[in-house]
């Protein structure tokens, strides 16, 4: 299977990444190799096998429902780019 | 006088606990070999001040959180974000009065093999540094070879503990999944990530693994080990089986130093007393790495959702938010991380996701399975870890496929969720060469009694030729 310059653009999109001209050149290229690569998986018919999601079989992990404390607001909004009092401030939306 | 290139954390303790020594003297000491080679090797992204304390100073890989000490992940999109919480393996390193050296570099989110993707440059091999000291974890290691810290944190997702430790003749364990807490950790493949330790013995190895390991309500994955950590003491393996998978010992790509140095260390095993068979991983080698890159991918473009510039680490100017956020993770990410988050947002797209991503899933139980089925027989496994030593800076960057070859022999065992512990076996062409153990899940101390026991036999010197004095 290989990934043409639209769909290219289109995972792009869905992957909120804007991307340069010279990089879609570059990763159209690389990803098809990847691709490539590990589409070698689709060799084995595996249609009698369960899926593992995750190798320890762990399953319906509870904690008791307390209380604790939680960050501090300030703290919370220390790392913010961009704050306006208690919350955290962004350009305002455009098209989706 | 303190010789950091030669102290193992057992010994530091010693001192420290008799007051021959005192913790600031012995801070100090890592300090100034710091000082003296990080300019050459830059193992460190960020160098600490001494908080205080008579515990042992550590390195701790910076994808690993610590409170009020800058966290990049080798990321520009991370650049100056100081984490408001510790991690919890970094509050368990705390609690047990250790001290934060520094935060080692690693390629960026984790994602390479050799710190050439980390967005500060990369970090440079102490055996030689013309060449690469293998990733991501490639800070932790070099500044445990290079006599930087005693010891080390790294993380491991297909290697990238297990693969440094090799390049730089050090011992890295990559613990079973589900022992050690990811709680404060940069994400990057959730059902893979694992944090362990770097030494230079198997006996500091497996003592910092009983400081991390154990279950944290804060990381609902865990659990508490089944039983508690052994320091290796014996020098015998009598009673062990040890298994020789074929595959993963006649690869294609190993070179033949790699596997002489590796052949020896199992002709020891036998001397020691293992009961040595051949056996075979047909299916796991083969397929291990495109199942890996389907996986690790898929979950890395979910986990790298969340840099958006809008709670954290770097924004972009732009007047509206889509094209903040396209803009701030186009100038944010490196090269590797965004071929990844494509290779992952394509893999679980609609029409693609059974194909690929559910296919893999699939993989990974017949991984698992022929793992499972080798230990009715074997209790270890053993191959090399990498199958070249250190390569040049530069000889795999542009082509990212050879670079993830550099994964192929620690991919599988990963992939099953299972420990695997890389000690040094001997040198070729002058640089180390790793060897692989891995073992049943929750088999650790199997793992430390032998890699103890080869360790002895074999006497490496851990300290990189062009260093001794």
């Amino acid at each position: 299977m290989a990934i043409d310059r639209e769909q290219l653009l289109h995972v792009a999109h869905l992957a909120r990444l804007e991307l340069r001209d010279d990089e879609i050149e570059r990763l159209e290229g690389q990803v098809n190799d990847i691709l490539a690569a590990v589409s070698k998986v689709s060799e084995l018919d595996l249609s009698d096998v369960p899926p593992t999601s995750h190798p320890l079989e762990v399953v319906n992990v509870w904690e008791d429902d307390e209380p604790r404390p939680c960050l501090p607001v300030a703290e919370a909004l220390a790392n913010a780019p961009e704050r306006e009092g208690d919350f955290f401030r962004v350009p305002p939306g455009g098209a989706a | 006088m303190i010789d950091t290139l030669r102290l193992t954390a057992e010994e530091a303790k010693r001192l420290l606990e008799a007051r021959e020594i005192s913790g600031a003297e012995l801070f100090a000491a890592y300090r100034a070999a710091i000082d003296d080679r990080d300019e050459e090797l830059h193992c460190y992204l960020h160098v600490c001040d001494d908080p205080g304390g008579d515990g042992l100073p550590i390195a701790v890989k910076d994808v690993i959180g610590t409170k009020g000490i800058p966290t990049t992940a080798g990321s520009k999109i991370l650049e100056g974000y100081i984490p408001v919480y510790d991690s919890t393996v970094v509050a368990r390193l705390r609690a047990h009065g250790l001290r934060v050296l520094g935060k080692t570099n690693t390629d960026e989110f984790a994602m390479g093999s050799s710190t050439e993707n980390s967005a500060f440059g990369p970090s440079h091999n102490p055996w030689d540094p013309s060449r690469v000291p293998g990733g991501s974890g490639g800070g932790s290691a070099a500044a445990v070879s290079a006599g930087l810290a005693p010891w080390a944190l790294g993380s491991d997702t297909g290697g990238s503990i297990k693969q440094p430790s090799a390049l730089c003749g050090n011992v890295g364990l990559r613990p079973t999944y589900g022992t050690v807490s990811r709680y404060g950790i940069v994400a990057f493949a959730s059902s893979l990530d694992q944090v362990g330790p770097v030494a230079r013995t198997v006996r500091d190895c497996a003592y910092l693994y009983s400081i991390i390991a154990g279950r944290d309500p804060c990381d609902s994955t865990t659990v508490e080990l089944p039983q508690p950590v052994d320091l290796p003491q014996a020098e015998d393996v009598r009673g062990l089986r040890i298994g020789v998978p074929k595959e993963l010992n006649e690869a294609e790509g190993i070179e033949p130093g790699v596997a002489a140095a590796v052949e020896a260390a199992v002709q020891k095993l036998e001397e020691l007393g293992a009961e040595v068979g051949e056996c075979s991983l047909p299916l796991s080698v083969e397929y291990g790495m495109p199942c890996y890159y389907l996986i690790a991918p898929a979950e890395a473009s979910s986990n790298l959702a969340r840099y958006d510039g809008v709670r954290y680490g770097y924004r972009a100017d732009a007047a509206e938010r889509l094209e903040m956020y396209k803009r701030t993770r186009d100038e944010g990410f490196g090269d590797e991380p965004k071929r990844r988050i494509m290779v992952g947002t394509y893999a679980l797209s609609a029409g693609y996701y059974e194909a690929y991503y559910g296919q893999a899933q699939k993989v990974r139980t017949v991984i698992k399975r022929e793992h499972d089925a080798l230990f009715e027989t074997f209790d270890a496994l053993v191959s090399p870890t990498s199958p070249t030593v250190a390569f040049p800076l530069g000889a795999r960057t542009a082509d990212p496929i050879a670079m993830y070859l550099s994964d192929l022999l620690t991919i599988p065992s990963c992939m099953a969720g299972l420990p695997g512990l890389s000690i040094p076996c001997g040198l070729s062409e002058g640089l180390p060469v790793g060897l692989q153990l891995v073992g049943p899940q929750f088999a650790e101390n199997t793992l430390f009694r032998i890699g103890h026991a080869l360790e002895q036999a074999i006497g490496f010197d851990t300290v990189p030729e062009r260093l001794r004095s």
